[in-house]
């Protein structure tokens, strides 16, 4: 081999090692249940992350550098995910940590991060992961009392004044208990019924034929399917016209066609991306929605759902503080997190805090009405 | 209290315990037969309202579909008398018993890997126009479930008290071997067993699932409902097993209007364990000396 040849070869590598250096990609991970029950929640999350770090990396990274996505299924299992943390922190060496999907589990894992000092941004929606604040924990998915209060505020504005609550009694509809049972009487309105039902339960007349004969002005029911849609069949069985509010625990498609006609006239909160098609083009978050729904319909040929908009929002998130920080050191980005304002996110306008680490309001949500088999926004 | 809240209590009751009725029956034909206790009863149930609404969505008539769910539930009630029970024939009850309870967990498994975790709703039989008298409301399909109920169970009672296979099947439960002497084939017995039960259950399924809807896990839920319907009521007796649920039901539903609905579950089964102390052998149960 002559010299020459040597010179260049060498030089090559070396520009090789230089620019392998220049792109060393920025590792985040991320635990999600794509199988397990919650598998429903953690599979939209799970493509939405892919999706979005290949439109990352393919218009140039973040910083210059391309993301590298490590994610782990927990299988909506709480030891499982625990192990998947460990591997995240300490094996993966990540600067961030997204998920996991569901709030048991992230209830489970947060500890870890403030002794790891890695920022952990979960899409759960339990209250009590960002209250009181660690200040290594941050939250995409709107909490529940945010839906609550939206509530409220629709019955108040419409004249109600005495409620009954019906919740599921898994972990779910209790935390929507706790804060209907906070809010209820905190906003000036009476409770008039605290009626509960089994997950499994098949029939609600019970429960119903208690609540129609305090006469309240309105329902709140509290659940996922499929204990809504057979509370709503059993309303309409027992002629009862008191008006019924759903949680946003029943925002999909899915709920209507279990409850059939009886879902005409049901009121829910719901996140923007349920119905984006009707917000305003004037909304702040219309091209936000319009684009990742399109996009993630041509990847995956199946709609988008407002539980893939917290992974959405998560990864954008992070990409937004490391760029903010110029740097992706754990720390910064923590910080650079906290100092986030008017984010637009497609679960709702992000402004943090070191007080607030979920940084959204009550607007996060709309009121929809069930009408013709389909959602329409009234507030 | 006003009396149309009472009335719509009871009828609630009698609606739900009659599907707890309906599962428990599935279980005293096999235990009648076998002495075992099918722990896969309450997966015949979602079988017969998963395949049915399977069938359905696939595009056959409502009528075509329910008879073709039975039947795909009555071969896969066969099939695991066949290939789960009868190769290990020999063992202690409890084996077996403890065999039913892997494949319920099978079957709810492949339910999942077809038809996914979803809730399925069935369209009602009739209309979905509620009944209403005295200020209370049924739904027409409820009217449906306790026809059905009662067919079955007086069906049932006669082919067990008066039909040469019934009483063949009932010799065996008493002594498989005397019965096999007597020129009683006691394997074929068992598998009948199996068949009529998964009939059963999977006709209960059919008529619930418009009411109640389904998905892979309502079997769990039905089947301890069921068995607990069937200790109430005396084991092995079907009048008993159907009369248990729907005093369970009864219960249940009165519990969650007059006291609280948080403690539906517990104040039903902290009754069925006081009656269980005063009387071990259920409310229509044969003293307990016959079955030793």
């Amino acid at each position: 081999m002559s010299r020459v040849t040597t010179l260049v070869l060498a030089l090559f590598l070396g520009l090789g090692i230089l620019s392998a250096q220049a792109a060393e990609p920025i590792k985040i991970g991320a635990v999600l249940s794509i199988t397990g029950p919650a598998s429903f929640l953690g599979e939209p999350e799970r493509n939405t992350l892919e999706l979005l770090a290949d439109e990352i990396n393919k218009s140039g990274g973040v910083l210059g550098r391309p993301l590298e996505m490590i994610i782990y299924d927990d299988e909506t299992d709480v030891n499982k995910c625990v192990l998947a943390a460990d591997k995240l922190l300490k094996k993966d060496k990540v600067v961030t940590v997204l998920g996991p999907t569901v709030s048991g589990n992230t209830l489970a894992i947060m500890s870890k991060f403030s002794t790891a000092k890695i920022p952990l941004i979960s899409c759960a929606a339990a209250e009590k992961i960002v209250n009181p604040v660690n200040p290594w924990v941050f939250k995409t998915a709107q909490s529940d009392r945010h839906a609550v209060a939206r509530i409220l505020n629709h019955a108040k504005k419409t004249g109600f004044e005495k409620l009954a609550i019906i919740t599921v009694s898994d972990g779910f509809g209790q935390a929507g208990r706790a804060v209907l049972q906070e809010l209820v009487p905190a906003m000036g309105l009476t409770l008039v019924a605290d009626e509960v039902y089994g997950p499994k339960d098949t029939d609600m007349t019970a429960q119903l034929t208690k609540i129609k004969g305090l006469a309240p002005d309105a329902i709140i029911c509290w659940g996922t399917n499929p204990g809504p849609a057979v509370i709503a069949r059993n309303r309409v069985q027992l002629a009862m016209t008191t008006p019924l509010y759903m949680s946003h625990g029943v925002a999909s498609k899915k709920f209507i066609e279990l409850a059939g006609p009886a879902a005409q006239g049901l009121m829910l909160p719901a996140g923007h991306l349920a119905v984006f098609t009707q917000v305003p083009d004037d909304h702040a978050q219309k091209a936000v929605l319009a684009k990742y729904a399109a996009d993630y319909e041509i990847r995956f040929k199946q709609p988008v759902s407002s539980f893939g908009g917290y992974a959405h929002d998560a990864l954008l998130l992070v990409a937004k503080a490391i760029e903010m920080g110029q740097s992706a050191e754990p720390a910064s980005i923590r910080d650079n997190l906290e100092k986030i304002q008017g984010f637009v996110g497609a679960s709702g306008v992000f402004s943090f805090s070191p007080e607030d680490h979920n940084g959204l309001n009550e607007e996060a949500f709309v009121m929809v009405v069930v009408e013709d088999n389909d959602w329409k926004i009234i507030d | 209290m006003d009396p149309s809240s009472l009335l719509q209590y009871l009828i609630t009751g009698v609606t739900v315990g009659a599907t707890y009725g309906l599962t428990g029956l599935g279980f005293t034909i096999i235990f009648n037969t076998t002495g075992i206790i099918n722990f896969a009863q309450g997966e015949f149930v979602m079988l017969g309202g998963i395949l049915s609404v399977a069938a359905s969505t696939a595009g056959l008539p409502l009528p075509l579909a329910i008879l073709t769910a039975v039947t795909v539930t009555t071969l896969v009630g066969a099939c695991l008398e066949r290939s789960c029970i009868r190769p290990v024939s020999s063992s202690s009850t409890i084996n077996l018993i403890i065999i039913t309870i892997g494949a319920s967990i099978l079957i709810r498994g492949l339910v999942t890997l077809i038809w996914g975790k979803d809730t399925f709703a069935l369209p009602h039989f009739s209309s979905m126009e509620p009944i209403r008298f005295f200020g209370a409301a049924m739904l027409p399909q409820s009217l449906w479930v306790l026809g059905i109920t009662l067919i079955l169970l007086v069906a049932l009672k006669s082919f067990f008290a008066r039909t040469m296979w019934g009483r063949g099947m009932l010799a065996c439960s008493f002594d498989p071997r005397a019965a096999a002497l007597m020129g009683i084939d006691v394997s074929r017995m068992a598998m009948a067993s199996f068949m009529i039960s998964a009939a059963v259950g999977a006709v209960g399924g059919v008529i619930l699932a418009p009411l109640t809807m389904t998905s892979y896990d309502v079997g769990i839920l039905l089947g301890l409902k069921g068995f607990a319907a069937c200790i109430l009521g005396g084991l092995g007796n079907p009048f008993g097993a159907a009369a248990g649920g729907v005093i369970l039901g009864i219960l249940e539903s009165f519990g969650a209007g007059l006291l609280s609905s948080a403690y539906k579950d517990a104040i039903t089964f902290v009754i069925l364990l006081l009656l269980l102390f005063v009387r071990p052998t259920g409310l229509f149960g044969r003293s307990a000396s016959e079955r030793v």
